[in-house]
């Protein structure tokens, strides 16, 4: 029999309002060290913090994206651990009455739709961060260490899955789900590479059919969702390598090595951590009445699931319509294409193919770009009207978000314009069947493969704008 | 009510670095003090909400307005150790 | 009065405006006087010189130009040293925070400075207010300026003496179990504590974040309101500060007490209370009753629990309160081989042996296993001990009892007993817990010459009622007496 991994994933997500989750200072990334910081984010005696309202709405918004229940009331407590990046050497946090709470989110693999349980969403506050110095940067390793406290404070949403995630792949799938919802709601940048989205994974070995859970590891350091995937996997085999040896999994929580591509234990704690939580005294608790919760469910925008089913209402096959909808700017660029009247899966196809080439090997930004719903529009048009070939279209698309002007132009300007008219193209045909009488025998004899050749040939004397189709059919019509 | 604190623990917890007579001496103080505070437990208190709080207050919030922050020099000024722009501590054994 | 350091706050007031005296020579006056008590009594930590001249100064300059910012324009105050200046050394008497420069005010330092007050310096205060004696100072004990081998009581001993002795006009202190009015008590003043959420804690130094109140010292009741009025008021910069407007405390100071409602509390009255406090309690009530209140006898069962509860909600939030000095942005640092040892040596050599007593008191009290038998279980009788006052309040204006079970009690006679020292606070830790405003006016002395006070506590936001009883108390009291220390003779 074999083992069923039980996965749940934390996620944290910081919020992208204006000032921190307790103070006025900015929370924004990449400022000088320790300029962003007042008493109350520093913890200087006497401070006191006061709850940022906007990020209580953000809370609320995630929560509600994620199908939660709001909570009429809830509290805020605080978490008391020594770090040294925490300046009170206690976090806000939300413990035992959390915001939100029972939600779930439903995400695509090839398998089909998983719903995915939602344990809570709670609002805390980061810690600076330390910048470990000597051996690399290591922690283990490091000499000393240097404290910017700009992020200490910066609103994190903390978002808890149930443990109903069963593969690796359903993991990585779970996070990028949430991760388009999350961007969808406008809420948080969510950059993996700047630390405002991370997650850490929760994951236990089962026998299959079995409802007990075994035990838990915890695996942290992943920092992006292609190594969440991968340090899954590693876990999924290391753990069954154990059990299957009859040794038993040791409950710890172990770090991810990215370039090792391996999970280690780190440091056996002399005790349990004993976080200590008690209701915060320094602020009241967070009531949500009806009508608050009200307006902000009513002003949430349509989330990657719901624009995935509208998607293939239009049309769309189902892996292609949840690329776009996981991507905000490629709906929004998706659905203005198709109100210029482009064909859905032309403009589709080429938002996911060619699009997305161009968007790697260029840099080029969506949202920015010269590449628009009307342009797409005009683009699928021009090829399924026969007056650009497929390879023309690429360049006539390169040219756009080159800046060249609007496809028609950039085709006219870049001459690949296909040329379809019989009256233009039957001198060429002419003479290509004069310069070949061989390979006309050989039609005429039933090779057919032969055409391909002659077509060819066609195509170079047009310098590629003549249309396919139209000369295969002034080829066999002049062969007869 | 006899009350039993693992004491050396408290301490770690607390980042506390007694030596083992100042921990012998705060145990026993501590379980005399426990003892009596333990009196709060011959109270009936079922389905006794606890009050964390005085004041019946809720919805405290600020405007999401930046407000100024503390000029770094004068924060700076105050740590017992900085490298540069930074508070710099002894090596840091563990993720937290 | 010959000297102007034994004004009032009300008649240096007066004095400031008619012209009669001027800020800078009431500064003067106030600072020949510390020069003489300092080395008895040691009330102050911190003077500030040059800042109080300056202030002194410009409030001159202020009624010169017939600018008035309210009633402590030109009045020098003492602050307790938990209470944050900026560029003032701040320090809870604690080894922790020695030199310690705060980068910022504290929202009643904000409001003095803008209400002209002159700032002194500050006061010397049991560590991180944890005490009742001034004994737990880093800094060397506050002596009592009626008998300079005994306390000042505590944990606001340092503002009590200064307040008592003249060497200060008035002085605000923080009281989470009784820190205002035991000090008070014990030097023969007006202390008091508002209700929970009228001043605002930014800038207070936490001890337990739901129990203090910043509150005033001070020779009168009346000058007890002038200090609260520019202090109190709703803080955006904290969250539990009372978001209404403060009532006009004034107009009742002369109502008198006829009609009113007194109630005696059975628990905190009697039994455990020195004879002669007693005694002079008992007589201030007879006093009331003939000046027309109704006295009545009142049952607060869960009061008993009281102190017990105070001894495990208060050491646990101060155990997280306090987990912020570790050494690494301000104060002490003892080195350690990485930083955890740091911070644990440097805790340890920079905490007393009170305050490290209560942070692993509070420690435990929430660790895991034990939270709901002790911290969850304090906060249920906290419920308790405010449904009983509630009640209470049904069938009385005020209640009252004395404001310590005796008066100043030797130094070292207390040290190596906690519980004897908690003791001290067993009748006004429960308006703490209830978040009720409470004052402590001196009613008399004992045989030995020593201040007794008497506490008059009334529901939240009640500080009108209480004010006015208090002010009936002051004047049938008649203590008007003076400590012996705050004399131009002794040095």
């Amino acid at each position: 029999m074999g083992y069923e991994p039980v996965i749940g994933i934390e996620t944290h997500v910081e919020l992208t309002t204006n000032s921190k989750m307790f103070c006025g200072c900015p929370a924004d990334f990449g400022a000088p060290p320790n300029t962003n910081t007042c008493p109350v984010c520093l913890g200087l005696p006497g401070a006191l913090p006061v709850v940022n309202g906007t990020a209580v709405e953000y809370a609320m918004i995630i929560g509600l994206g994620l199908n939660c229940e709001v909570a009429p009331r809830s509290i805020f407590a605080r978490k008391n651990y020594f770090y040294p990046d925490m300046p009170k050497n206690y976090q806000i946090s939300q413990y035992d009455q959390p915001l939100c709470v029972n939600g779930h989110l439903d995400v695509e693999t090839g398998a089909g739709t998983h719903r995915i349980g939602i344990t809570r969403v709670h609002m805390e506050e980061d810690t600076g961060k330390s910048t470990h110095v000597g051996e690399g940067g290591r922690i283990q390793a490091a000499s000393h260490s240097l404290i910017d406290f700009n992020r200490a404070g910066v609103p994190l949403m903390e978002i808890v899955s149930e443990p109903d995630i069963r593969s690796a792949e359903q993991a990585r799938a779970f996070v990028t789900e949430l991760r388009a919802a999350v961007l969808r709601l406008g809420v948080s940048d969510a950059k993996l590479e700047e630390g405002s989205m991370r997650f850490d994974g929760n994951i236990s070995l089962r026998l299959e059919g079995s409802e007990a859970f075994g035990t838990k590891v915890e695996v942290k350091n992943m920092n992006s969702i292609r190594s969440l995937q991968r340090a899954l996997e590693y876990e999924i085999e290391r753990q069954t390598a154990l059990l299957e040896a009859g040794e038993p999994v040791v409950q710890e929580t172990r770090h991810w090595d990215e370039e090792a591509g391996t999970t280690s234990g780190m440091r056996s704690k002399e005790e349990a951590f004993d976080y200590r939580y008690f209701p915060e005294p320094d602020l009241v608790p967070v009531a949500v009445d009806h009508q608050w919760r009200a307006r902000v469910a009513d002003s949430l925008p349509e989330l990657p699931a719901q624009a995935r089913g509208r998607y293939i209402e239009m049309g769309l096959d189902g892996p292609v319509a949840t690329v776009i909808s996981r991507d905000i700017e490629y709906g929004s660029v998706f659905e203005a294409a198709v109100a210029a009247g482009g064909d859905p899966q032309t403009v589709a196809n080429w938002l996911t193919g060619e699009v997305t080439a161009l968007v790697r090997r260029t840099d080029l930004s969506l949202a920015a770009g010269p590449i628009d719903g009307a342009s797409l529009a005009e683009l699928s048009a021009m090829v399924s009207d026969g007056r650009l070939s497929a390879s023309a279209a690429k360049d006539v698309l390169a040219g756009v978000a080159a800046g060249e002007g609007p496809p028609a132009a950039v085709a006219e300007q870049r001459d690949l314009i296909q040329v379809s008219d019989t009256a233009a193209l039957e001198p060429v045909v002419d003479e290509v069947l004069a310069a070949n009488t061989d390979a006309i025998q050989k039609l005429r004899d039933g090779d057919d493969k032969v055409i391909g050749f002659l077509i060819g040939q066609v195509m170079r004397a047009t310098g590629g704008k003549a249309d396919p189709g139209a000369v295969t059919e002034l080829i066999r019509s002049k062969a007869g | 009510m006899p009350v039993d604190i693992d004491i050396a623990k408290v301490a770690r917890l607390a980042r506390l670095a007694l030596n083992d007579e100042e921990l012998a001496g705060y145990r026993q103080q501590c379980e005399v003090i426990l003892e009596h505070a333990a009196l709060v437990q011959t109270l009936p208190t079922e389905g006794v909400t606890p009050t964390s709080h005085p004041l019946p207050r809720t919805n405290a919030f600020r405007e999401d307005v930046i407000t100024e922050c503390l000029d770094r020099e004068e924060v700076l000024a105050q740590a017992p150790e900085r490298d540069g722009d930074y508070f710099l501590v002894p090596r840091i054994l563990d993720e937290p | 009065m010959s000297d102007l350091a034994d004004l009032t706050l009300a008649a240096a007031a007066g004095g400031l405006r008619s012209g009669d005296l001027s800020a800078v020579e009431l500064l003067e006056a106030v600072h020949r006087r510390a020069a003489m008590t300092e080395a008895n009594l040691h009330a102050y930590l911190t003077l500030d010189r040059e800042g109080a001249a300056r202030a002194a100064v410009g409030a001159d300059a202020g009624f010169k130009r017939g600018a008035d910012l309210g009633p402590l324009q030109g009045i020098p105050v003492a602050l307790k040293d938990n209470m944050v200046t900026r560029g003032l050394e701040t320090t809870c008497s604690s080894k922790i925070l020695a030199g310690y420069l705060p980068p910022y005010d504290g929202t009643a330092t904000t409001r003095l400075r803008a209400g002209g007050a002159v700032i002194l310096g500050k006061t010397n205060l049991d560590e991180f207010a944890m005490g009742s004696s001034t004994e737990n100072s880093a800094y060397g004990t506050s002596r009592n300026p009626w008998d300079p081998d005994r306390v000042p009581g505590g944990s606001s001993g340092g503002s009590a003496a200064a307040v008592a002795a003249g060497s200060a006009m008035v002085a605000f202190g923080s009281d989470t179990g009784g820190s205002i009015r035991q000090p008070a008590a014990l030097c023969g003043i007006v202390g008091m504590k508002p209700t929970y959420g009228l001043v605002s804690r930014y800038g207070l130094i936490a001890f337990a974040s739901s129990l203090d109140q910043i509150g005033p010292l001070a020779r009168s009741v009346e000058d007890a309101v002038a200090a609260l009025e520019v202090v109190g008021g709703y803080d955006p910069a904290d969250s539990t500060s009372y978001p209404g407007a403060v009532p006009d405390y004034r107009s009742g100071l002369e109502s008198g007490v006829s009609g009113l409602r007194i109630g005696v509390v059975t628990e905190l009255n009697g039994a455990g209370i020195e004879p002669a406090v007693q005694a002079a309690v008992n007589r201030t009530l007879d006093q009331l009753e003939n000046a027309g209140a109704t006295i009545v006898q009142l049952s607060l069962p869960s009061v008993e629990y009281a102190l017990s509860a105070y001894y495990l909600i208060a050491p646990a939030e101060c155990s997280a309160n306090l987990a912020r000095f570790d050494g690494v942005r301000y104060g002490l640092r003892r080195l350690g081989e990485n930083v955890e040892e740091m911070m644990s040596n440097t805790r340890a050599e920079g905490f007393g042996p009170e305050v490290t007593r209560r942070i692993l008191l509070g420690t435990y009290a929430l660790s895991a296993g034990y939270y709901d038998a002790f911290y969850g279980q304090a906060q249920r009788v906290r419920t308790l001990i405010i449904r009983d006052f509630q009640a209470a309040y049904e069938q009385a204006d005020v209640l009252v009892s004395p404001t310590s079970p005796t008066t100043a009690f030797p130094i070292g006679a207390r040290t190596d007993d906690p519980l004897s020292m908690y003791m001290s606070d067993v009748c006004t830790i429960p308006s703490n817990l209830s978040g009720d405003p409470a004052i402590s006016v001196p009613v008399g002395l004992d045989d030995a010459g020593l201040p007794i006070g008497f506490q008059v506590m009334a529901p939240a936001l009640g500080e009108p009622v209480m004010f006015r009883v208090a002010a009936e108390v002051e004047r049938l009291a008649a203590f008007g007496v003076r400590a012996p220390l705050a004399s131009s003779e002794v040095g």
